[in-house]
C-alpha cells in the first residue's frame, strides 16, 4: 500500500491538493506579514478568519453568488482589523492577549451566529476551478498548477505583489520604518499610528479572504470552528518565513504539502493512525521554527507599542 | 531620602486599580447586551437567566466552583509564566497530558486503595504538565523560539495525541466492542473519586486549588526563586546583571505554569469527568479551560489571590451560560464570545490604570526632587 503513493496519479494529486490548501495559510501569513513588519503581532488571525469564513459562507448561502460573499468577508475582516488597530494602536493593549481575546470573539460569535442563522449542517456551491486556457492542458504541470480556483491564483499573486510593495515602494518603506525605529520614523513626520492602522485593516482583511477561501471555495460548507487553528499556524509561518512574502510561500507549501500527504495516506487507509499523521505538521513547525529563528531576527519594534516622548 | 507621599489616596487609587477590570467588564457586559439584542434576545432576561443558573441555588453554585477549579489552576500557572516574564498559551495541552497522564495511572492500578492513587495521580498529571510546559520553555531559552507559537504548536500535538490514545490503546473495552466506538477511556474505579465536600458535585479539587493559589503566592512573593521568577520577568537585563541565571529561570517558570496546566488536567479527571473523552478537538475535554484561565489570571491581575474570584467570576459565567441556552435560545458559544470581549475590554483598560500609574509617579518626582535619589538595584 504503501507503493500506492508513489504512483504518478497520487503524486501529482498530492501536489495539486497541496497547492490548493496552501490558499488560506498564504492569506492570513501574508497578512500577518504585514501587521509584524509594523511592530504589530495579531494573533487574532484565526478569530478574524472564522468570521470571515462564516460572513463568506452566509452571504453566498443566501445569494448563490460568492463574489458577494467574498465581499462581506473582506469587509468583515476589514472591520475585525480595525478593532485589532483600536486595541493595539490607540489603546496600547498587550497585543498577545488582545489577540487571544479576538480569537475567543471570533470562535465564539462566528459559531453562534451560525447556528442562529443557519444552524445545519448546508453546503454552497462556492468558487469553481478555472481551467486556465492551453496551460492546464500541459501534461502534470496543467493538472497541477492551472486548474484551480480563482483565489488559488490570487493568493499566489499576492506573493510577488506583496514582495514588491513591501520593497520597492514608499509604503512598504513606511511599514518598515515603523516596524524597525518607529521614534526615527516618527521623526521623519512618518504616521506611525496610521502605518500602524493601515496593516492592522490590510491584514485583518486578507485574514477574512483567507476564512472565506476555506468556506466557499476549498470545503463549501460552515461549522463550528471550521479554522481549526489554521491561523495560528498562520502565525508561525510568518516566523518561519523571516518575515518575507516569499519565505513565508515556502513555508505555507511546505505545510499544506505536508497536510495533503497526511490525507492521501488516509485516503489510500496505509496503516499509519491517522491522528498521528496529522500531528506531524505540527512537529515540524516546532522544528522548522528552531531552525528558523536562528537565522532571521524579527522586526524590532514587535508587540511595542508606540507612544511620542513627552 | 526621597519621602514618598502621594496626593491620591494610595488606599483611593488602588482600589481604582482593582475597579478598572470590573467596570471594564461591565462596557464588556453592555457591548454584548446591543449583540443580544441584535439576535432578538433580551438582554436583560439573557443576563438574567445567567445570573440565575450560576448561583440561584446550592447545585448551582457548587457547579460554578466546580467550574472554576480548572480555570484557576491555570490560571495560577498563567500568574507564574506572566510575572517571570513569558506567556503561555498552552494550558489546552498541558490539560490534556495531564489528564492523559493521570487516566493512565488510574486505569493501569485499578485494584490498587484510592488514597494511593489520588495523590499519584494528581504528582503525574503535575509532572506531564511540567514536561508540555517545559519543551517550550527550553525551545524558549536556549533556540530562541517565541514561546506564543510553541505552546501553541503543542497545543494541537496533545490533542492529537488525545485522540490517538482515545482511538485505540486507551478506548473503553465496552466501545471496542460497539459498533459505536465511541472515543473514551474506560470510567476510572470510584475509588479514585475525588472526595466530595457537601451533597453536590463539589469535589475535594475545589479546595486543593485555593490552597495552591495560597502556595503559589508564598511562592512567588516569599521564597528567593519566585523573587527571581519575577526578577526576570520584570527586567531581564537587570536580573542578568545582577547575576541571575535567566535562561534557567525562564524555563521554570514555563515548566511550572505547565505544571498547573497538567494537575487542572487530572483534577478534572478525578474530579469530575472520571474518564477521557474526545470529540476531536481540544475544547471536547478541556470546555477551553486553558484559554479561559489566561483570562481569569489577568482579570485577577496576575496576582494568585486575585485569580480566586476571578475564576469564580468566569465559572460562574460558563454555568449560566448553560442555562442562558435554555431559557432565551441563544447557543452556548455565546459565552465564548463574551469571554473574548471581555479579555478585549480588560487589556484595553489597562491604559488608564498605567496612566494613573504614571500620574501617581509624577506626583511623587515633583515632591522628592532632591537631589540624593535613592537607586535600589536587583540583589
Amino acid at each position: 500500500m504503501i507503493a500506492d503513493l508513489f504512483t504518478a496519479n497520487v503524486i501529482l494529486g498530492i501536489l495539486a491538493s497541496g497547492i490548493r490548501l496552501a490558499t488560506p495559510y498564504l492569506y492570513a501569513a501574508i497578512g500577518e506579514t504585514f501587521g509584524q513588519r509594523s511592530g504589530v503581532l495579531n494573533l487574532g488571525v484565526d478569530g478574524q478568519m472564522l468570521l470571515g469564513a462564516f460572513a463568506g459562507f452566509y452571504m453566498t448561502f443566501q445569494t448563490g453568488n460568492p463574489w458577494l460573499g467574498l465581499l462581506v468577508a473582506i469587509l468583515i475582516g476589514a472591520v475585525m482589523g480595525l478593532a485589532m488597530g483600536i486595541i493595539t494602536v490607540t489603546l496600547h493593549a498587550e497585543q498577545g492577549i488582545s489577540g487571544i481575546g479576538i480569537y475567543l470573539f471570533g470562535l465564539g460569535m462566528s459559531d453562534l451566529l451560525f447556528q442562529k442563522t443557519i444552524g445545519n449542517v448546508e453546503t454552497v456551491t462556492g468558487f469553481q476551478p478555472v481551467h486556465i486556457p492551453v496551460l492546464s492542458d500541459l501534461p502534470v504541470v496543467g493538472r497541477v498548477l492551472f486548474q484551480h480556483n480563482i483565489l488559488v491564483y490570487l493568493a499566489f499573486l499576492l506573493v510577488p505583489i506583496s514582495w514588491f510593495m513591501l520593497n520597492k515602494t514608499t509604503l512598504g518603506l513606511k511599514i518598515r520604518a515603523v516596524g524597525e525605529n518607529p521614534e526615527a520614523a516618527d521623526s521623519l513626520g512618518v504616521s506611525v499610528k496610521g502605518i500602524r492602522y493601515f496593516t492592522c485593516i490590510l491584514g485583518g482583511t486578507l485574514s477574512g479572504v483567507a476564512g472565506a477561501s476555506l468556506s466557499i471555495a476549498l470545503l463549501n460548507v460552515f461549522q463550528q470552528n471550521l479554522t481549526n487553528g489554521m491561523g495560528f499556524i498562520a502565525v508561525a509561518l510568518v516566523y518561519f518565513g523571516g518575515w518575507r512574502p516569499l519565505g513565508v510561500m515556502i513555508g505555507s507549501l511546505l505545510f499544506s504539502m505536508v497536510n495533503s500527504l497526511q490525507l492521501w495516506v488516509q485516503v489510500l487507509s496505509i496503516p499509519v493512525p491517522s491522528d498521528i499523521a496529522v500531528m506531524m505538521p505540527y512537529v515540524l513547525t516546532i522544528l522548522a521554527l528552531v531552525v528558523a529563528v536562528q537565522r532571521v531576527r524579527p522586526p524590532t519594534a514587535l508587540t511595542k507599542p508606540f507612544e511620542r516622548e513627552g | 531620602m526621597a519621602v514618598k507621599t502621594n496626593k491620591v489616596n494610595p488606599l483611593l487609587s488602588r482600589t481604582m486599580a482593582a475597579l478598572t477590570p470590573v467596570l471594564a467588564t461591565l462596557a464588556a457586559l453592555g457591548v454584548f447586551a446591543l449583540i443580544l439584542m441584535a439576535l432578538g434576545a433580551n438582554p436583560i432576561e439573557a443576563y438574567g437567566a445567567l445570573v440565575e443558573g450560576a448561583v440561584g441555588s446550592p447545585n448551582a453554585i457548587a457547579d460554578t466552583l466546580v467550574k472554576a477549579t480548572p480555570l484557576l489552576l491555570i490560571g495560577l500557572g498563567i500568574c507564574i509564566a506572566f510575572r517571570g516574564g513569558v506567556t503561555n498559551i498552552g494550558g489546552e495541552g498541558q490539560l490534556v497530558v495531564g489528564a492523559i497522564a493521570a487516566t493512565l495511572l488510574g486505569l493501569k492500578f485499578p485494584e490498587t486503595p484510592g488514597y494511593v492513587i489520588i495523590p499519584l495521580a494528581l504528582l503525574l498529571g503535575f509532572l506531564a504538565g511540567a514536561v508540555w510546559g517545559g519543551i517550550p520553555g527550553i525551545l524558549k531559552a536556549y533556540f530562541n523560539v517565541n514561546e506564543i507559537l510553541s505552546t501553541i504548536m503543542m497545543n494541537q500535538i496533545a490533542v492529537q495525541g488525545m485522540n490517538f490514545l482515545l482511538r485505540g490503546p486507551m478506548i473503553d473495552p465496552v466501545q471496542l466492542q460497539a459498533a459505536s466506538r465511541i472515543p473514551q477511556t474506560a470510567r476510572l474505579a470510584r475509588a479514585f473519586d475525588l472526595p466530595r465536600l457537601v451533597p453536590t458535585r463539589l469535589h475535594l479539587g475545589v479546595l486543593l486549588a485555593v490552597i495552591a493559589a495560597v502556595l503559589v503566592f508564598i511562592f512567588l512573593w516569599r521564597t528567593t526563586i519566585g523573587y527571581r521568577i519575577r526578577a526576570v520577568g520584570l527586567n531581564a537585563d537587570a536580573a542578568k546583571y545582577a547575576g541571575i541565571n535567566v535562561k534557567r529561570y525562564m524555563v521554570l517558570s514555563l515548566l511550572l505554569s505547565g505544571a498547573f496546566g497538567g494537575l487542572a488536567g487530572a483534577v478534572q479527571v478525578y474530579g469530575v469527568t472520571h474518564r477521557m473523552f474526545t470529540d476531536g478537538s481540544a475544547a471536547g475535554f478541556t470546555g477551553s479551560a486553558g484559554f479561559n484561565g489566561i483570562v481569569a489570571a489577568l482579570f485577577g491581575q496576575l496576582h494568585p489571590i486575585g485569580t480566586i474570584p476571578a475564576a469564580i467570576l468566569f465559572g460562574a459565567l460558563l454555568v449560566g451560560a448553560n442555562k442562558l441556552q435554555r431559557v432565551v435560545q441563544v447557543p452556548s458559544a455565546l459565552v465564548t464570545a463574551l469571554n473574548g470581549l471581555v479579555v478585549v475590554f480588560v487589556v484595553s483598560s489597562e491604559i488608564w490604570r498605567r496612566h494613573q500609574a504614571k500620574q501617581n509617579q509624577n506626583v511623587e518626582i515633583e515632591e522628592s526632587s532632591t537631589p540624593e535619589k535613592e537607586v535600589t538595584g536587583i540583589v
